[in-house]
């Protein structure tokens, strides 16, 4: 279809629409937002009969690529070190990609914009291309490289790990909630705006370098659908700063959605691009530095910057804290280390870091070996079975964490944590951004306003607390973990099959009771609680815990 | 570092090479070495209909959670007043097992993009033929004004049910086979909503006295579409997901949609002369053919549910008393459509008859009562 035919299509298009006359849509997913109707145009211009004609010739390249892949057995040449990063990046991004689609109603519902609509329903569709796609090629892991465990018990894995869980918020908060806040502020503004640079682009540009193209293929693909979806986001933005009550609201969302965002993508994604490659080219940019770049440049400066003069206040005081932990509290490293002290507990395989790895971790952020370099020395000396248990349960100077209770990722970089009561149960949260968006962000009222709308933090938030003091091996085999010899784990401490001596089975994690650390922190006495809690924030870096204490 | 690689990278220094990653054999493939699950290539969190899963099971089946099967921390965000994720309760039918339902059609990426893509490309094609051989020269005002006013006022209805009816309810059900077998049919109305309007752009640029904008003022006031439009308006507004794609799809299609479509369009097309409209409505039926399979199969699993089927063909049975006869009645209204015709192929009762037969046929299927209206 050519430009001028697409143009004149797309106005025709917008004879479809009609006001009600007898009945209005139902009602059924609200907002505390107001809108006006306004004639915002969707500048891309999208027209059904273009459309599928173009996803189907997109579908056919990246098909093609895939047979390509194997037929050139790919798999010969893929680093496992980060394929099983991809069991669990790949077990949970389809569904963020379907609450997506299921969003879509959420703003159309909410924005009284026709034009706007057409936009949505077509990335609704958008939406389920890339959770199927994203199925298949996970299928195609699955069928074609050496260790299927993990890849195999997949969606069930996404819904019962602690990992899963911290995830599935980059979807669930698509869908639930304040519409507005859901499906446009969170979803499209801050998600899809922002971290899909470092989701779809970045991560898939270390899968290359480590042998694996079929990722680029599928995600660049998918990328190549979000610049309509970020087209749809702004429009929707501009109509709800052109009202003055809703100013309040959009300040409240984006500091909400930035740091959530930022808390739950950068420990995933800065995880499998730092600790998931083989590649330790000196120039090769870190994760921190495509952060800078994608992140902080291309979205921060270049894109919501400029909106401050529409009246849209910035978090940017929350956009400098997420780089300070970034690049001065190690949060990508703390997060890995958490995940690699955990791995009794996943359903992927963890390799550890060698001495090519130290050189460049310390090239790339200096001071790294001394606050994690001992650690993982321990863990590539405890990564066979040997009589001793998991390192989690080892003495290795390393405390284990207690969990945020908004963001879910445990409260890492220990002098931020926030101890509250809130709904008569004693939480932790990473940060005080965490701490405000359960106490303040997500309540019926935000400061003297009523936000009947807004949705509520639920759910059994600290997994730990499903199996507290329950024996590991118990909890693996609850879990599923097991594989099909009935006793060997999915998951292990390095990256070994040769030799099955070299495996851990459920024998050797028998007797390690899993306490909740915040069951725990709930059994205390005030005065116990804050001892500890002010004990605990001394700890780090590295999980290390409080020097007195250490000594002690 | 080996003193080789050492000699390489400085080489490569010298020459000014790029930066690259390096391939490394790592014979990471299967089958290169045998362990425990090393053969464990298929997803074993699900049992599949037949004895392997299908594609179509292996990219839809669990990608949406759910806390009654391996969900262990339940929903992590809530509704102000209500639990968050996909609750059963949306609707009021119920199922022993939600996630037994399978769409019949299969519907993936790779067959939602083939699909349509087949139909817009054929729908051009048809286009460009009737274009060259300048078949439009050959219909008469009559059949003009036909087209303009209703066939444009018909688009609307397509675009308001996909919109504000089928969108919407994918956003509800309790799996994600059902929500996607939903948004597919959402797509199906839009796309032929607008293959309808830019057959509408088509004729404007074709036919000298063809007014493109007439549909908009027979949809806003015509009286034969108003009972229609109220139905289509009202639809939306169901809130419960189960029951708008039930009257939409079970009732307001055979007895309105395809009653218009099939049972009038397609009949005065051909003595019109006009061999390219039917195509085009041809489309929409293929459409509603396919998206009728999941809905049988869909609510034939629940009048069939082991422990539920009386309360949903109760359920049933009262959402086709309180719509059937508003449905009925707008379908009636639109008796004067069939008389502006020039040629008499068909009268409407004939028409309502052949609605009323494939009515009551779906709901036999459905083991539901054909209500008195079109007995």
């Amino acid at each position: 279809m050519g430009r001028q035919s697409l143009k004149k299509s797309h106005e025709k298009i917008q004879e479809l629409s009609w006001d009600p006359q007898y009945a209005t849509p139902a009602d059924k997913y609200t907002t505390d937002y107001t809108f006006e109707k306004a004639p915002k145009k969707d500048p891309l211009k999208q027209v059904l009969r273009s459309y599928f004609p173009m996803e189907e010739e997109k579908d056919d390249r990246v098909y093609g690529a895939m047979d390509g892949a194997i037929r050139g057995n790919m798999f010969r040449q893929v680093q496992e070190r980060w394929m099983e990063w991809q069991k669990l990046f790949l077990s949970i991004i389809p569904f963020p990609e379907i609450s997506a689609a299921r969003a879509m109603p959420l703003a159309i519902g909410a924005v009284p914009n026709p034009e706007i609509h057409n936009g949505l329903a077509v990335q609704m569709i958008d939406e389920v291309r890339h959770s199927t796609i994203q199925m298949n090629l996970k299928r195609l892991y699955m069928n074609h490289y050496i260790d299927p465990a993990g890849f195999d018990l997949t969606e069930k894995g996404f819904s019962n790990c602690y990992a899963g869980t911290i995830g599935r918020q980059f979807g669930e908060a698509f869908i639930t909630g304040d519409a507005l806040t859901a499906a446009n502020i969170y979803l499209t503004i801050v998600a899809e705006t922002a971290f899909t640079n470092t989701l779809f682009v970045a991560m898939p540009s270390e899968a290359a370098a480590n042998g694996d193209y079929l990722l680029p293929t599928v995600f660049h693909s998918v990328q190549s659908d979000e610049s309509r979806h970020i087209s749809n986001g702004y429009s929707i933005l501009l109509m709800a700063l052109a009202n003055e009550d809703n100013r309040q609201l959009l300040e409240r969302d984006l500091r909400y959605a930035w740091w959530n965002n930022h808390a739950v993508v950068d420990a995933a994604i800065g995880t499998f691009i730092e600790y998931g490659t083989k590649d330790r080219r000196k120039d090769r940019p870190s994760y921190a530095e495509m952060w800078r770049r994608w992140i902080y440049d291309d979205y921060y400066r270049s894109y919501l910057a400029p909106l401050e003069k529409y009246g849209l206040v910035i978090p940017h005081d929350l956009v400098e804290e997420a780089w300070n932990r970034i690049w001065n509290k190690g949060y990508v490293h703390e997060v890995a280390q958490f995940f690699a002290t955990g791995w009794p507990a996943n359903y992927w395989r963890i390799d550890g870091m060698t001495d090519e790895d130290f050189e460049w971790f310390e090239h790339k952020y200096p001071g790294w070996y001394d606050k994690y370099g001992k650690w993982w020395e321990n863990y590539n000396r405890l990564r066979h079975p040997n009589g001793h248990g998991p390192i989690a349960f080892e003495d290795v100077d390393y405390q284990y964490p207690h969990r945020c209770w908004s963001c879910m990722v445990p409260c890492l970089i220990r002098e931020d944590t926030v101890m509250d009561e809130v709904d008569g149960q004693v939480r932790t949260y990473c940060s005080e951004t965490c701490h405000w968006t359960d106490a303040v962000a997500f309540r019926p009222t935000y400061q003297g306003r009523e936000t009947p709308s807004m949705g509520r933090l639920t759910g059994k938030r600290e997994w730990e607390t499903l199996y507290h003091n329950e024996d590991l091996a118990d909890i693996m085999t609850d879990l599923g973990y097991v594989r099909d010899d009935g006793k060997t784990l999915v998951p292990q401490p390095h990256l070994d099959l040769d030799d099955p001596k070299k495996l851990w089975t459920l024998d050797d994690v028998r007797g390690y009771p899993f306490p909740s650390p915040n069951v725990l922190l709930n059994e205390m006495s005030p005065d116990e609680r804050e001892a500890h809690m002010e004990e605990y924030r001394r700890g780090g870096p590295g999980g290390r815990p409080a020097k007195e204490t250490a000594d002690a | 570092m080996a003193e080789d690689t050492k000699e390489d990278t400085q080489q490569q220094q010298k020459q000014g090479e790029r930066s690259v990653p390096r391939p490394q054999f790592t014979d990471a493939e299967a089958g290169a070495l045998t362990f425990p699950s090393s053969e464990s290539r298929s997803f074993n969190y699900f049992e599949p209909a037949k004895m392997r899963a299908t594609t179509y099971e292996d990219v839809t089946v669990d990608v949406q959670p759910d806390p009654s099967r391996h969900l262990t921390q339940g929903w992590i965000y809530g509704f102000a007043k209500g639990p968050g994720g996909y609750p059963a309760e949306w609707t009021e039918l119920k199922s022993s097992d939600w996630h037994v339902f399978l769409d019949p059609n299969e519907e993936w990426e790779r067959t939602i993009y083939r699909n349509n893509a087949n139909v817009v490309r054929q729908i051009q094609y048809n286009l460009d033929n009737a274009k060259s051989e300048k078949a439009f020269d050959r219909w008469n005002g009559a059949w003009v004004t036909f087209v303009e006013r209703h066939v444009g006022a018909w688009m609307h209805i397509e675009h308001g049910l996909g919109m504000h009816a089928f969108v919407r309810a994918q956003r509800d059900a309790p799996t994600n086979m059902i929500n996607n077998a939903i948004s597919v049919n959402g797509m199906h109305k839009l796309r032929f909503a607008q293959d309808l309007v830019l057959y509408n752009l088509e004729l404007d640029d074709q036919i000298e006295e063809f007014d493109g904008k007439a549909h908009q003022e027979i949809w806003d006031s015509g009286s034969e579409w108003q009972p229609v439009r109220e139905v289509v308006e009202n639809i939306t507004a169901i809130p419960d997901w189960a029951k708008v794609v039930f009257v939409a799809n079970v009732i307001f299609e055979p007895l309105v949609g395809e009653l218009f479509r099939s049972g009038l369009v397609m009949q005065l097309a051909a003595p019109h002369g006009d061999f390219v409209t039917p195509t085009i409505m041809g489309a929409g039926e293929a459409d509603y053919d396919r998206d009728l399979k999941y809905t049988r199969e869909l609510y034939s699993m629940l009048t069939g549910d082991e422990t539920h089927a009386d309360h949903n063909k109760a359920t049933l049975n009262e959402w086709l008393g309180e719509w059937t006869p508003r449905v009925l009645d707008a379908a009636r209204q639109l008796q004067p459509l069939w008389s502006q015709s020039e040629a008499k192929t068909v009268r409407f009762e004939d028409s309502l008859e052949q609605a009323r037969a494939r009515f009551a046929g779906i709901l036999d299927d459905l083991g539901l009562e054909t209500p008195q209206e079109v007995k």
